[in-house]
């Protein structure tokens, strides 16, 4: 270092001070984002909250049908995008031979990936709840997010697939077992790690979508379990964030709902990290 | 095993990859449907009003019949642009600071930190930055509004940068060890390495960084629909307060009437914004492939 002119130290502190500012920046930004979140959140917190539901006439608030409502979506897409996604991952690594197919599939992916969820939610509310006529509610909002999140569970289960040793498979196929009795009880188990790493990053999606749903799922809420809530405007946490502060004007309850949500986010992502590494040791000690 | 059953296997094997097939056909499906649907949904306004009226006419007032788009097409590319100039240096130089010289435990961390900005519904994004960033802008430039472009601008540049880092750092990892080690024996510092040989031969890999914050930042909605004031103005400058492509169909679908022309319209808008994302979608394409020449 020593032998440096003085403009070559000169620029080398600078850049390497622009690099430390960068990273520093970047967690800068989230820590002043959780902290105001938590900070400003939790303490509108409470159990009325977590366990009511907002009505005028008892003028009572609470968020327990959107906590609910979340939930069935949740459950709803999940149930319909896990096996399509684990079936198009399984097709594209161990079934498919190549060919314009799997181009077509993974481009496809690709494409849905990259789509605006506001459009997602246009083309749900004209063919989900205009044209089939199932009205705002659940099940238009599921389904609408059924095709938003297919491409996360794909890619994370053939990522996940790709990890499985070829000797694996030669060991099923030698040993006389089918394709697909090798794919249900060599591969799959195998790969089970990275499909749960892959719903986990599905459900946080989910958690956090608004903007498809707004149109599909509806923006207001009640209580009338599973069923009703298919063809009744149901908000989800996310969405009814936006409806306290455009509608209501309640700050104080979108920031509790905020609190959830980054709680939420905090446990998902740890629960995704913890999956993540154990994909990682396998993929290592292979 | 007898010639049945092995004909009733071959069968059930086939039946299986037919099923899996028809699985990975949704995608391609669903994108067929989504793509067809916003045509014909959104070229009828288009010709009941003329391409150029429509694109061009630089005044939206669905109470006086006039849909004139060009005050969100052109506050669309402006946020984008800016949250871009902003969101890619940051990006990119944090993705070298952890592909090239964090120690692995302050990587590991700001991984993480870098994962969870990513997982943040746009919702809190939103909330946070009409509750500290527009009052903040408000004061710091004495405004009577802090709603307004460039508070959008600095939410969306904080949202493009996950998916800039990830894509980045990958990029920058795959740079050949034997470049930065020559240009080391060379005498160049390690920062000077990192600048002039590391990022020059990532380039590609930053481009498609740059070309997926693009898609982010032109498809967000939730977040900025709170934070740039949602007036149909033209950007005249960062303290107009604006309305976003997406923010317009947002903000007042709920509000069109079914069946009237101001919500086809907004169906309308959602096919541009389709060809935008379609348009960035090819570009990116196109680095990645020009990539792969090299």
């Amino acid at each position: 270092m020593e032998g440096l002119s003085k403009k070559r130290r000169l620029m080398d502190g600078v850049r390497r001070g622009s690099l430390w500012l960068s990273a520093g920046l970047t967690c800068g930004v989230l820590a002043l984002i959780i902290g105001c979140v938590l900070w400003q959140g939790l303490r509108h917190v409470t159990w009325e909250l977590l366990s009511g539901q907002r009505s005028y006439l008892n003028d009572t608030n609470g968020i327990l049908p959107n906590i609910l409502n979340t939930l069935y979506i949740i459950l709803l897409s999940m149930a319909a995008a896990l096996p399509l996604g684990v079936g198009a991952a399984v097709y594209l690594t161990e079934y498919a031979r190549g060919g314009r197919w799997v181009g077509a599939i993974e481009f496809a992916a690709e494409t849905l990936s990259g789509l605006p969820s506001i459009l997602f939610g246009l083309v749900g509310m004209l063919f989900f709840v205009r044209l089939l006529g199932f009205g705002t509610g659940t099940l238009a909002g599921g389904l609408t997010l059924v095709v938003m999140i297919l491409p996360v569970v794909m890619r994370t289960t053939q990522e996940s697939l790709k990890t499985v040793p070829q000797s694996y498979r030669e060991g099923a196929l030698g040993l006389g077992a089918g394709q697909w009795r090798m794919v249900r009880t060599v591969v799959l188990p195998n790969a089970a790690d990275g499909i749960v790493t892959g719903c986990i990053l599905a459900v946080g999606r989910i958690m956090g979508e608004s903007a498809a749903l707004l149109f599909t799922a509806g923006a207001s809420a009640g209580l009338g379990g599973f069923f009703r809530a298919l063809y009744a405007p149901s908000a989800t946490l996310s969405v009814s964030l936006y409806v306290y502060v455009n509608e209501y004007g309640d700050m104080d309850t979108a920031m509790a709902i905020a609190a959830v949500l980054m709680v939420i986010t905090l446990l998902l992502n740890l629960a995704a990290a913890w999956t993540g590494r154990r994909l990682k040791k396998r993929k290592g000690g292979r | 095993m007898s010639h049945e059953k092995m004909l009733n296997r071959k069968r059930v094997e086939g039946g299986i990859k037919a099923l899996f097939f028809l699985c990975g056909l949704t995608a391609v499906g669903a994108v067929l449907f989504i793509s067809v649907y916003l045509v014909f949904a959104g070229v009828p306004a288009i010709q009941e009003l003329g391409l150029v009226r429509f694109v061009l006419g630089d005044t939206w007032n669905p109470q006086q019949e006039q849909y004139g788009i060009l005050p969100f097409l052109l506050t669309s590319m402006a946020g984008t642009g800016g949250a871009v100039l902003l969101g890619v240096p940051v990006g990119v130089l944090t993705a070298l600071f952890l592909a090239k010289t964090a120690r692995p435990g302050w990587a590991k961390a700001i991984r993480a930190a870098v994962a969870l900005l990513a997982g943040i519904p746009s919702v809190v994004y939103g909330l946070v930055g009409m509750v500290v960033l527009v009052p903040a802008v408000q004061r710091a430039f004495s405004l009577p509004s802090g709603a307004n472009l460039l508070s959008a601008v600095l939410v969306l540049s904080v949202m493009i940068l996950p998916s800039i880092v990830r894509v980045a750092e990958t990029a920058l990892r795959a740079v050949p060890r034997e470049y930065e080690e020559a240009s080391l024996a060379l005498g160049a510092t390690p920062a000077e390495t990192m600048f002039r040989v590391s990022l020059p031969a990532a380039r590609s890999g930053v481009a498609t960084a740059a070309a997926l914050g693009v898609g982010r930042a032109l498809g967000e909605a939730m977040a900025i629909i709170m934070v740039s004031g949602n007036v149909a103005n033209l950007p005249a400058g960062p303290f107009t307060a604006v309305r976003f492509l997406t923010t317009a169909i947002a903000s007042e679908m709920n509000y069109a009437p079914m069946g009237s022309l101001w919500r086809r319209a907004l169906f309308s808008i959602g096919l541009v914004l389709f060809l935008f994302i379609m348009l960035v979608n090819a570009a990116l394409h196109g680095v990645i492939r020009g990539a792969g020449e090299e």
